[in-house]
């Protein structure tokens, strides 16, 4: 977009990374403000996230789930459709996986994982193919629409979970645990016959592969096929995908379907890959996450590889703090937000100056 | 070759704009390069230049939009900041936008007062604005009803109501930015009318056209700008078109266009009874009837908004339309129900949209894409049912911007870092090497510098001259004239008649452009 006043590498790299230095400076204030020294606190997230085995094992688990909200947001925003309704379409992602792994009894949990795979993806789907239609149809704006099912899918689930698939024994909202066969393969499982160590405890598991093996195959969807040639058209300009014969109403439709039904996949790795059950909020706002993982990524299917990753570290090394420090829970968020902001919404904070100082330099070689 | 003007009796006072050493710089764009230009008190001042030379860029230093780099303005003689329009609106200068800027449900009076009113009650005001306006429309044919609704005045009233906007500021000096791009010739003969007794009064107008035979009727002197730098302020009187066209493009160009006769063939696309209405109901195009052969261009003349975009859209596949209409001797979808723009172009239309930005080309994309762009489903773009071969697409738009020498030669560029001539060659290229039956142009030229003109005029001609059928939309009269084999002229979705270009002239059809007389009046 404006590559021609930065180098393409000050605009891919260097402007999310002041972005987030300056996040991270402010969230330094705001720990010294409440008597805490930051300088620890980022060695505690540091070592918690990143300093063994089994803090990679969360971090990379969480990384999985954002990987796969990320994409689905990115697909949707490549047509230039806002899908804020990715926390939804993974909820109802989680139906289908529990409904899958409860009710047919299977033999290896290879078999399971294809089928949980395929409902979890179709559940996304189908949650968002409803707002799609009234976009597509109606005109019903996305956004809002997008929202309003994430409260119906909230309240779907609360009641699925409470009155429909809680075991009448248990107090907890919550469906049984599925049987052990299930139990997908832990990077420890998978690290293991090639000699390397890996923490049993830490949860990331073969999902983890299947989320970026989805990132590669997004790529050759979007910049090697007719469709993605037409979703990013349509993205560009609706009524310059009119002229050259490009359906809107498909491409709406067919972009929030593969936006939703990769959210949807994300419940894969925290309904199975995690607790092995379905519990109330199974997504933990990895929908959300997902929205900031996409602006940060440039909407790229490659791009957001980097950015889930830092929110996997900032999802981790948060908990470790809350855990070893008197930083509130609440203070983790705080500065989640601020890096949402400054590298999502203030984005042109940071970009006008350096291209400013682009042109300057340019002027004057 | 070129004087520096400074002759006149009007110049012995201080003129009334001066510029010095203006220079602005957007990025690594230099907009503007040491401007220097004065505007003598009384006189009616050209600026002439093609797109992006910096005329717009001038002008909104002078109005307060953007602050210079460098450089000084000076009214009446007196050096001035001019930091926001409120600063030009009271050093007398009153600006007509291209685009208005009036309040669509407010009344003539109402916009008028906008902004300027004397008190919290408004009567004050819209009294004293009703007297004003009584007597400047008996001065200077500025009539217009004070109490109709802006919404309810053709484009010409409204520009009226934009001048006495300016002239209720008391601005001395008026400057217009292309105001005759959206009017009729009669429309704009009023116009420049009112602007010589606006002259005579002792008021200084500046105009700002791309037409040279605008600047030739109705100017004193007229300044060139090229690329940012002003590059000569001549006397009108002692200048030519030819001259002028010179010192914008910077090497000689031709005016006119050399063809043939046309040897029109078989009839390719014939309409009966077209029609079509837009969504909010309104009828955009009123029963059209029209023959198109193969080896001729027939051009559409009319004053834009008269149904030409809907024409081009519907025979396009872009507007669901009714009535008939045969393509070589078949008839096509019109409903747009089961086709759409790309089952149009498989039936052998190709279209050159109007608006090449909006439509015409995505300019996020590269402009390799863009080759591809309408024609991504044709067999020698893709490897399989699946994948695109970008390489081929890649390859083909290489021999495109060879053969349409479009500058610089490299589609790994994206569209939008082009020049508005060489998008408009990228567009070309791919309608026209698609080898249609029919092509239909809208806006050939708009926002192209006469260097591109010259091409793309030959590139059109050479197409009919292979025998494929040409629709031309265009609201340059001169280019109607001078490219078409027929011409017919819409006004308000319908066709007024059809002329010979041989034996008609601008007036003629500025008559049926403007409703009054033609075939069917």
């Amino acid at each position: 977009m404006s590559s021609k006043r930065m180098p393409k590498w000050a605009d891919v790299l260097l402007v999310p990374i002041l972005s987030l230095i300056i996040a991270f400076a402010l969230s330094a204030l705001v720990i010294l403000a409440i008597g805490e020294d930051p300088v620890r606190a980022m060695r505690l997230m540091i070592t918690g996230a990143l300093g063994s085995t089994y803090g990679w094992g969360y971090t990379l688990y969480f990384t999985t789930n954002f990987l796969l909200t990320g994409l689905g947001v990115s697909i949707a925003f490549q047509a230039r459709l806002f899908n804020i309704g990715g926390e939804g379409q993974a909820l109802i992602g989680g139906l289908g996986v529990a409904l899958v792994c409860l009710f047919i009894p299977w033999p290896h949990w290879s078999l399971a994982i294809i089928a949980a795979i395929a409902a979890s993806a179709i559940f996304g789907a189908v949650w968002a193919a409803i707002p799609a239609y009234l976009q597509a149809k109606r005109g019903s704006h996305i956004v809002i629409t997008t929202i309003m099912f994430n409260f119906i899918a909230f309240s779907l689930m609360n009641y699925m979970l409470s009155h429909v698939l809680r075991p009448p024994t248990s107090m907890d909202p919550a469906t049984a645990r599925f049987d052990n066969v299930l139990r997908l393969p832990r990077l420890h499982d998978i690290l293991a016959p090639m000699g390397i160590d890996f923490s049993r405890a830490g949860p990331a598991n073969v999902m983890l592969f299947v989320a970026l093996l989805a990132c590669v195959l997004a790529y050759f969807l979007m910049w090697r096929t007719r469709l993605g040639f037409e979703i990013r058209a349509f993205g560009k300009s609706e009524p310059a995908a009119h002229y050259a014969g490009i359906s809107g109403v498909k491409i709406i439709m067919v972009a929030m379907l593969i936006s939703g039904a990769l959210s949807g996949m994300m419940a894969v790795n925290s309904v199975m890959g995690g607790p092995q059950r379905l519990v109330m909020n199974a997504v933990e706002g990895a929908g959300f996450i997902g929205i900031a993982v996409a602006l940060m990524g440039r909407s790229h299917p490659i791009g957001i590889i980097a950015p889930a990753l830092l929110f996997g570290f900032l999802f981790q090394g948060g908990s470790e703090l809350a855990l070893e420090t008197t930083i509130p829970r609440e203070m983790i968020i705080i500065i989640q937000a601020l890096v949402i902001m400054f590298t999502g919404a203030l984005d042109n904070m940071v970009r006008t100056p350096l291209e400013t100082l682009f042109a300057l330099m340019r002027r004057r070689t | 070759m070129v004087a520096e003007v400074t002759g006149g009796a009007a110049a012995k006072a201080a003129p009334a704009i001066e510029l010095r050493g203006i220079s602005k710089a957007f990025g690594p764009v230099q907009a503007n390069k040491d401007i220097n230009i004065k505007v003598n008190k009384g006189t009616i001042h050209g600026i002439i230049g093609e797109n992006g030379a910096g005329k717009s860029t001038m002008m909104s230093i002078l109005y307060g939009f953007y602050k210079a780099d460098s450089g000084e303005i000076l009214i009446d003689g007196k050096p001035t900041q001019i930091t926001d329009s409120q600063a030009a609106i009271s050093a007398g200068i009153g600006m007509v936008f291209q685009h208005f800027k009036l309040v669509e449900n407010f009344t003539v009076l109402e916009n008028v007062i906008l902004g300027a009113e004397d008190s919290e009650r408004l009567m004050p005001s819209l009294n004293r604005a009703r007297k004003l306006l009584t007597e400047l429309a008996a001065e200077y044919e500025l009539n217009v009803d004070p109490d109709a609704l802006i919404e309810t005045l053709s484009v010409g009233h409204q520009q009226r109501v934009e001048i006495l906007k300016a002239l209720y500021r008391e601005a001395n000096i008026l400057i217009l930015d292309e105001p005759t791009g959206v009017l009729t010739p009669a429309e704009a003969d009023h116009l420049f009318r009112i602007l010589r007794g606006l002259k005579e009064q002792g008021k200084t107008i500046i105009l700002i056209t791309h037409k040279l035979r605008e600047i030739m009727d109705v100017t004193d002197e007229v300044s060139v700008m090229r690329r940012g730098e002003m590059v000569a302020t001549v006397n009108t009187a002692e200048t030519s078109p030819t001259e002028l066209a010179e010192l914008m493009v910077g090497r000689k160009v031709l005016l006119e266009v050399e063809k043939t006769p046309a040897k029109p063939g078989e009839v390719v696309l014939s309409a009966r009874g077209l029609k079509v209405v837009d969504e909010f109901g309104v009828e955009r195009l009123r029963s059209i009837d029209l023959d198109i052969r193969a080896g001729e261009i027939l051009g559409v003349a009319g004053v834009a908004g008269n149904g030409q975009s809907a024409l081009l859209e519907a025979l396009a596949g872009m507007a669901a339309a009714t009535g008939e209409v045969k393509m070589n001797g078949e008839p096509l979808d019109l409903t747009l129900k089961h086709s759409d723009a790309g089952t149009r172009r498989e039936r052998g239309v190709s279209h050159v949209h109007e608006d090449r930005h909006r439509c015409g080309l995505i300019l996020d994309f590269m402009a390799w894409e863009n080759i591809a762009f309408g024609y991504h489903n044709a067999p020698e773009y893709n490897k399989n049912k699946l994948l695109m071969d970008n390489h081929a697409i890649l390859e083909d738009a290489k021999g495109k911007f060879e053969r349409f020498d479009v500058r610089p030669p490299n589609p790994m560029l994206t569209a939008e870092s082009f020049s508005g001539g060489n998008q408009q060659k990228i567009v070309l290229a791919r309608e026209i090497e698609r080898n249609p039956d029919l092509l239909l142009v809208g806006q050939p030229t708009r926002g192209v510098d006469i260097g591109a003109i010259e091409f793309i005029h030959k590139q059109l001609i050479a197409l009919r001259d292979q025998g494929k059928a040409i629709l031309l939309v265009s609201v340059e009269l001169d280019e109607i004239l001078s490219l078409s084999d027929r011409i017919v002229v819409m006004f308000d979705g319908r066709i007024m008649g059809e002329r010979d270009p041989e034996t008609t002239n601008a007036q003629d059809l500025g008559l049926m452009m403007a409703g009054m007389t033609g075939d069917v009046a």
